[in-house]
């Protein structure tokens, strides 16, 4: 695993192949925004994220899995209660 | 997600990869794992906590609530090609059921092995009969299944 320097930015998760967010002064608009959505049989998107893990903070990849069963949790937030 | 932690050495027998994901940040993760999670299970979380406090997987993965800047119970089976085999969204005061996550992996795994030629039927456990679709089938899936096998 390999510990990542941890800056003061506040960093999040990003979807592999999504445009920047910012782009304010972009001249031409893009085609068209593709919007990943996720269905059942169909590619799940791929992501990068800052994680915790095994007393560390490093980045996962879901692609990083390719080859093996990968089960993706979803939760409102740490500290609640269910 | 510590049920889920919980499972996590029956879910690495199945081959299966645990990534969990919030708004939170990794930093709060740490905490969290460190103060609550790791007495409920022994070692804490042994898999990846991912933090996505701009929402841009959940909103991709179509979890984020705008509304509440957070994402639902959502949990996705996806299979070696990277594809969603099945998905299940909760809005947050109910808790998942992770037996019912397990079978389905259960089920998953066993038709990917048979290469499509068997398929589990409604409430199918592991080590009971599954299903083999074809022309000596149809009409006849009465002889090898009826509703009261569902345990």
């Amino acid at each position: 695993m390999a510990e990542q320097h941890q800056g003061c930015a506040r960093v999040s998760g990003s979807v592999e192949g999504a445009a920047p967010q910012s782009q304010p002064d972009q001249a031409i608009a893009p085609e068209k925004e593709k919007i990943m959505t996720a269905r059942v049989g169909q590619k799940a998107p791929d992501f990068t994220a800052p994680a915790y893990y095994k007393g560390g903070f490093t980045s996962v990849k879901l692609s990083d899995f390719a080859g093996k069963w990968v089960f993706v949790c979803f939760y409102p937030g740490d500290f609640t209660f269910v | 997600m510590s049920a889920v932690a919980d499972k996590y050495a029956e879910l690495q027998k199945l081959g299966v990869e645990v990534i969990s994901v919030s708004v939170d940040s990794h930093f709060v993760h740490k905490m969290w794992n460190d103060h609550e999670l790791v007495k409920m299970v022994e070692g804490g979380v042994p898999f990846h906590m991912a933090s996505d406090q701009a929402g841009n997987v959940g909103r991709a993965y179509g979890v984020w609530d705008e509304t509440q800047g957070i994402e639902m119970r959502g949990r996705f089976i996806i299979d070696p090609d990277g594809v969603i085999q099945a998905m299940e969204v909760l809005t947050p005061p109910v808790g998942r059921r992770i037996a019912e996550s397990i079978r389905q992996i259960q089920a998953y795994q066993l038709v990917r092995e048979s290469g499509g030629k068997e398929a589990t039927p409604a409430g199918w456990e592991p080590g009971q009969p599954t299903l083999k679709p074809g022309p000596n089938l149809v009409g006849k899936v009465w002889e090898v299944w009826n509703p009261k096998m569902e345990k």
